[in-house]
Formats: C-alpha cells, structure tokens, sequence
C-alpha cells in the first residue's frame, strides 16, 4: 500500500527544505525525502553568502525575490538563520576590471535594476579598510550579506514539519514511474504516490531527470572552503573578486571562512569529497596579497559540500520537457544558497497554480535538448 | 632539513616517529626503499620514547629500563637509511597517499606509494568538573615534561584515574625525588569480574611481575585512595581536590592535579585519509579496520602502533614491522626481509595480557558521561549539558552536533572531545557508540597558517594558466 501525498519533493538541501515549506504554507501536503539529512551537503555546508551581486540576468528575478525573503527570514522560518546584512563588495585588482564592472553596473542599470553600485578607491578602503592599497575600486550590493548554511537549511526543514510537511530522511529514492493520473515514487522506505513530483536533488538529481527521459549535462563539483582560526574583527562585507577565484567573510566569531570555487574531488556516491591543497594554496596565496593582515592566521579545517553544476552555471528551475506534473529545481552552480528562499516560494507557486509571476525564462531544462 | 629539500615522492612515507614509526622505517629502508620519516617533535621518540636522543634525565633507574629501549629502536633507524625527518608536522593525507607536510614554516605535498600511519595514541578525555582549571593538566604531559626537560611537578600534587601509566607516572616522578600528595584511584571495582577472566594470559605475559612491582613500589611512598567522583575545584586556578566514595566525602588542598583515564588510538590523520573505523566496545574508543597487515581500508595506507588499537610500545614496534614488511614485498618482492610469522609470534606475546589490563582498568561511566555544566568541549566551551540537551532534541551525531554548538570545531579539531560527544549521543539516544559515530575529520589534521599554505610550490597547471 502506497502512502499519498500532494507532492513529493526530491532532495532535502535548502532549496527542497524551502519548497516543501512553501507548498505547506499553501495548504499542500509533502512529503521531502532525503538520502542523508536535511543539510548534509553543499546547503549545510556552503560560504553562507547572501548575495544578489554579480548574478546572471536569468536569475537576478530569483535573487530578488529571495532578498525579500531573506530580510524577513524569522517571520518565515522562526529563525534569524544567523543572517547579518553588511554588503558584497566585488574588489576590482586592477583598472581593466574595473572598467569591465562599469559596463556591467550599466547594463544592468538600463535593465531596471539597481542592487549593484559602483564605488571608487576611497569608498572601498572605507568599506573594506583592510583591502591592499593597489586595488582601485569595486562594486557593492549593500542589502546582500550572509547567513549560517546548515542553521538555514534547518530552520526551514523544521518549520516545513510545522506547517505539515513531512520530512523522511535516510530514506533514497530508487524509482519514478507514471501510475495512472498519479506519480509513483519508489523509496528505501516504501513507495509514495503523489500528482506532483519536485526534483530538487542537487548533485544527484540529474539521475531523477534521466528517468524521465530528459538527460541534463550535470557536472558534480565541490567547492572548497577553509576557515581560520578567531580574529580581532576586521571586515565586515563579504569580498569577492573576479578576475582570481577568491571569496572572503569574517564571521561573527572571529573566524574568516575562504572560499570562491577552486574545487575538491567529489566522490557523489561516497558522500566524500577529497581537498585539493594546490588549489587552496592559490586562494591562500589571493588572500595574502589582498589581505596582508591575514598571514599569521590559522587555517583550522577546511572541508567541501557536494552540489551540481551546469555547462552555462545557471540553474534548471521550472517543469520538466517530458513529464507532465514533474517539476525541477536543481543545478544552482555554486551560487544557490541565496536563491533557496525565494525559489522555493516560485516553485510553490508553480506547483500549485501551474504558472508563475517571476520570470523563469532562460532557467528551463528545455535548453539542453538536443 | 627544508621542505624544499624533500623529493616529490618517496616509496614509503612514515607518518610518526614512535616505536612503530621507527621499526617500519628502518626495516623499509634496510629493505631497500627509499623511506622518508616526519615526527612533528624536534626528535623521534613519539610519547612512550620522548626525548629519547635529549633528555636531561640521565639517571637511568628513573624512567626506567622499558624507556631507555627506545635508545637502541631510535639508533637503528637512524642508521638505517631512512630519511628521519623532525619538526615536520603532517597536516594531510589523501586517499591517492598525497602527503601535505610543513617543515619550519614552509609547507609541500609529497607522494608515496605507500604510507604508513604511526600517530600513536593520546589521552582518553577526562571530563570531570573544573578540568578545564589552570593548574589540572593530562599526566602525558608532566610525563613529557619530565621526559623532555627533566621537570619535575612543581606544588602540591595529586595525580588521579586509572592505567599503566598513571602508576608508571607516579613511579617516575617519585624516583626523581618528586612528592606526591595523594594518588586517586578511579578504577571501578567491579572491573575485576570482567577481568578475571582474561587472568590466565596476562599471568603469562610480561606485564604481571612489571604491573606488580610498580604497584608497590608506588603504594610505598604515595597514599592511595578510591573514588568513584572527583572534581577539580577553585576560582582562577586550582585550589583543591574534592572526591569520593559512596557517601564520602574529602577535599585535599592542591596545586597541581594530574589526570589520566588510558590512552586511545590517535585516529585523525587516518580518518581525514577516509579510512573505515569501528568501536572498540572493550578499549571504548574507535580505531581503524585494518587487515592482518595492518592495511587500512584505503589501498597504500597502513596504520601502526597503538593508533590501531592500543597494545603498547613493544608491541607497537612489531606492527611497524609488519606493516613495513607488507609494504617492501609490494614494492619490492626480491628484496630480503624478516620472517613475518616470527614478527607475528613476537607481537602475539606482547597483545597477551591486553585483554586483562584493558577490562580492569575501563573508565567508569560517570567519568566518559559528564553531565551538567562540566565542559566537554574545551575549544569552544561546549558544556555536558548542552550536548544531552541537544541530542534529546533529536541530534542524530557528532557532526550534526558540531553544526548546532560549534563542539569539536576548534583548533584541536576534536581530540578532546570527540568520544565524550559520541559517548553522550549514544546514552541520551539509548544507543550505541558504534551506531552513532565519530567526527567526520578533515584536512588539516593539524592546524596551518595562511603563509605556510601560501608558501606551497605552484602546480604546473597554475603556472601555465599564468603564463597564458
């Protein structure tokens, strides 16, 4: 006998946690399956930055969406999820990338949106005081910041569990068929049947796709991330940097976490990932000449989350190509803490009532067929 | 001896420069491969043999002739061949056997074909109230002092808990003219039922007529008490030592308090290599699956000594050996070395005897499960109670513990706090260690600063990506 359910939803990262709260918070009933536990890779374990900065035009209508969320998050989640609001701040190394980033700001500008502000010298040395003297400018988002990864992804797991979703976890998904009007969803814990299937399954969920006949180029990465031992406090924004692979954030405790793509050896079916030292030496060695502060600190651990990546690094979010009732919400390319939010709040909404308002356009798994 | 002076790569690396590091890299390297040996100490010797090629404690009756065989295990390998590496402190280790190394500031990654892991043991955590206290330190470290300095414990002094080499200490210290107080036996009685039974076997093995002879020679010059609870009690330091047995109660003024509750596999660098453990429910700790070779479950990789589960010195020494061995008939099959079955036999003598030594002196309960405000994480200041509460809530394991109260996340990196967290996850869940698990450790094993990973040698790839 198969449990029912309104929606299943595949995958308990942050952005299934989040789309199970949000079809709840509609009156649905999901259930979230999870093959670990909510949180255990890249959504618990990412740099935590809240950034709309810097993001491809098909995806600053999530980012928004999501920043709207985020300046709210514990009327949504009960939960400050450790959010702090103190910018990104894009430093320019040089005079060429910082005209690169006065063409991009505006563009941007001419598209309507605004999030993203130029600044010259003096107002990065006073944002970022720290910053070695040679980099002439940036620029900042001041509404983005950061949050704790794994309290986040809780938070939402838990207060979807309030508001009647259920949340199973250790429990993997071995199957997916059609069973007359309905889906069929083979479990580890027995099957479940539902009229709606979310597959927000990260790193695993080009497998779901493949069952369903639409293959995706999924790329399985892990970025690195390593964090030093506590400092006096001394930056406040999150940097990040363009040209070199470099993002850079002080915590609350004192304790600066590095990171900014160079990637570990995932291991998808192990749960391991395997740190790339050579690689973490360039960012050591970014930090040093950006930081000059920074190179008596200790690095105390350093640790990768397992997540998925697409060939254009922008996420597959909307219905599947060949499944009617199946919908996707995956592939978010090292960028999709910020997104979680609001994009289970659009994937809610497209569940439910078929359609949304937020321009999705450019983000559907259509794009890949060949 | 720089970092940049290391060869890329070397047949066998030796990670630790103890009884069985010293063994497996002489035998190695007499082998014929090229061996290279790190100990993060400016000399072998690991904990049992600290100091062994410098100490100032030249009067041989007071460490005893079980120490000074260290001479004679550092000398052999010093001639060997071996390349024997100090002040070298390993900081990684990688499935494909990519040794992440910094040596006097400055770090490289080298390759072996195969690693032997010979970290050793450390101290069991003692969680008792007020064991956080300026003026309680681990007995290992006044055995160190005394050891590698010749210092002796300076105050009054209490030494409490259970084991070899609580009593071993005590030895120690009062045959350098040392005083001690008072010595706390924690050993629940009830441990000798379990033990008895394995009484046949360590009547035969070495350790009776050593173990009894301490004893005595201790009981001699120290008073000895029972107890079966102990707190370290002051304001900014220690002031005195409140203990007891049933309804008893006593304190005894102190400066100095020294605790020890057994020593347990070191397993760090070797789960950070992704090697497969298992609970060890009679030692009540986690060590390595290995193979008759002491193969790790990651191929190239072997864990030695008491990092595999805790037999001791001697018999850390022999597993070196027939680890080495594994790894020169791998390498390299025509080459000649010791019959490994007399090696096995030798090693069987020394295990005998374990088995008695480890169910006698089983910490107490109370002593592995804190609870209330005693600290259990001494990093970032986690208390029992926190972790109880925490896992009543629903916290599965250590690693989701780590995520909500940041316990083992510090520069320790878990050493001494992980079994406690286990241990009390385990109880408040009605469950077992072996179900809950241990930290998911990752590199660095030891902490490493920004300049030292700056200082890395630029890979190919990355200079090419520059020159393009």
């Amino acid at each position: 006998m198969a449990r029912s359910a309104d929606v299943v939803v595949i995958g308990g990262g942050l952005h299934g946690c989040s789309t199970a709260l949000h079809l709840a918070l509609r009156g649905l009933r999901p259930i979230l399956v999870e093959k670990d536990y909510a949180g255990r890779h890249a959504s618990g374990v990412n740099a935590g930055g809240v950034r709309q900065l810097a993001r491809h035009l098909a995806e600053i209508p999530l980012s928004i969406a999501s920043m709207a969320l985020w300046e709210k998050i514990e009327d949504l989640v009960g939960d400050d999820c450790g959010f702090v609001s103190h910018g990104t701040v894009l430093v320019a190394e040089n005079e060429e990338e910082l005209a690169g980033f006065r063409v991009r700001v505006e563009d941007l500008r001419l598209k309507g949106f605004t999030h993203e502000e130029l600044i010259d010298r003096a107002e990065l040395k006073r944002l970022v005081p720290a910053v070695a003297d040679h980099c002439p400018g940036g620029v900042v988002s001041r509404r983005d910041g950061a949050a704790d990864p794994f309290r986040t992804t809780q938070a939402f797991r838990k207060r979807a569990v309030e508001k009647g979703a259920e949340v199973l976890e250790g429990v993997t998904v071995t199957g997916l068929a059609r069973a007359g009007s309905l889906w069929r969803v083979e479990t580890s814990a027995g099957p479940i049947e539902a009229p709606k299937v979310v597959n927000a399954a990260g790193a695993w969920a080009d497998r779901i796709a493949a069952a369903l006949g639409e293959p995706v180029p999924l790329e399985v990465i892990a970025p690195m991330l390593m964090v030093t031992s506590r400092l006096p406090a001394f930056i406040e924004p999150v940097v990040i940097l363009r040209g070199r692979k470099l993002s850079f954030k002080q915590l609350d405790n004192g304790t600066v976490v590095i990171g900014g793509g160079h990637l570990a050896v995932p291991y998808r079916d192990e749960n391991r990932t395997v740190i790339d030292w050579t690689k973490l030496a360039t960012s050591a060695r970014t930090v040093w000449e950006l930081f000059p502060a920074m190179r008596a600190a200790t690095i105390v651990r350093a640790w990768a989350g397992i997540e998925a990546r697409m060939p254009d690094d922008i996420p597959v979010v909307g219905p599947s190509a060949t499944s009617e009732g199946v919908f996707h919400q995956f592939g978010f390319s090292a960028h999709g803490f910020q997104l979680g939010p609001g994009t289970g709040a659009v994937m809610a909404e497209l569940v439910a009532t078929g359609a949304t308002n937020t321009p999705i356009d450019g983000l559907g798994i259509g794009r890949f067929k060949r | 001896m720089n970092a940049a002076d290391l060869a890329p790569s070397y047949d066998l690396a030796v990670i630790g420069g103890g009884p069985a590091g010293l063994a497996a890299a002489s035998l190695a390297a007499r082998a014929g491969l090229s061996t290279v040996l790190f100990d993060e100490n400016p000399g072998v010797g690991g904990q049992i043999y600290r100091g062994i090629t410098s100490t100032p404690v030249t009067d041989r009756a007071i460490l005893g002739e079980d120490y000074w065989a260290g001479a004679a295990l550092s000398a052999d390998a010093q001639a060997s061949g071996a390349l024997i590496v100090g002040g070298a402190t390993v900081w990684s280790l990688d499935p494909q056997r990519i040794v992440g190394v910094s040596i006097d500031g400055k770090a490289r990654m080298i390759e072996a074909e195969r690693v032997i892991i010979a970290t050793g043991a450390q101290e069991r955590p003692f969680p008792v109230p007020g064991w956080t206290l300026p003026g309680v330190m681990t007995a290992g470290g006044a055995q160190t002092a005394l050891k590698a300095q010749g210092l002796l414990p300076a105050g009054r002094t209490v030494i409490a808990g259970t084991g070899p080499l609580l009593w071993l200490l005590a030895a120690q210290i009062l045959r350098a003219g040392g005083k001690i107080e008072a010595i706390i036996d924690t050993t629940p009685r009830g441990n000798w039922l379990r033990a008895l039974l394995h009484l046949p076997d360590f009547v035969l093995s070495p350790y009776l007529a050593k173990g009894l002879k301490l004893l005595r020679e201790v009981r001699a010059k120290a008073p000895v008490v029972r107890a079966d609870r102990i707190a370290a009690v002051g304001t900014d330091r220690l002031s005195e030592v409140v203990f007891g047995l049933g309804d008893g109660e006593r304190r005894i003024a102190a400066d100095l308090l020294l605790l020890h509750q057994g020593v347990v596999p070191n397993v760090n660098l070797a789960i950070a290599a992704g090697a497969t453990h298992e609970w060890n429910e009679r030692q009540l700790c986690f060590q390595p699956v290995l193979d008759q070779d002491f193969g790790s479950s990651v191929p190239g990789i072997a864990v030695a000594g008491d990092g595999a589960g805790i037999a001791g010195g001697t018999a850390a020494a022999e597993r070196g050996r027939i680890a080495a061995i594994a790894a020169v008939r791998a390498l390299k099959p025509e080459a000649t070395v010791p019959d490994p079955q007399t090696v096995r036999q030798r090693l069987q003598r020394e295990e005998m005897g374990r088995a008695f030594l480890d169910w006698l002196n089983r910490p107490a309960d109370r002593f592995r499960q804190p609870e209330g405000d005693t600290v259990v994480c001494r990093c970032e200041e986690v208390t029992a109670k926190q972790v109880r509460d925490m896992a009543a809530m629903g916290c599965e394991g250590p690693n989701q513990m780590k995520a909500f109260l940041r316990c083992g996340m510090g520069p320790c990196q878990g050493r001494l706090c992980g079994l406690t967290v286990t241990e009390l996850i385990a109880k408040q869940r009605d469950t077992t260690p072996a179900e809950v698990g241990y930290y998911r450790l990752r590199p660095p094993v030891k902490p490493i600063t920004l300049a030292e990973l700056a200082s890395l040698p630029i890979s190919e790839t990355e200079r090419k990506a520059v020159e393009r």
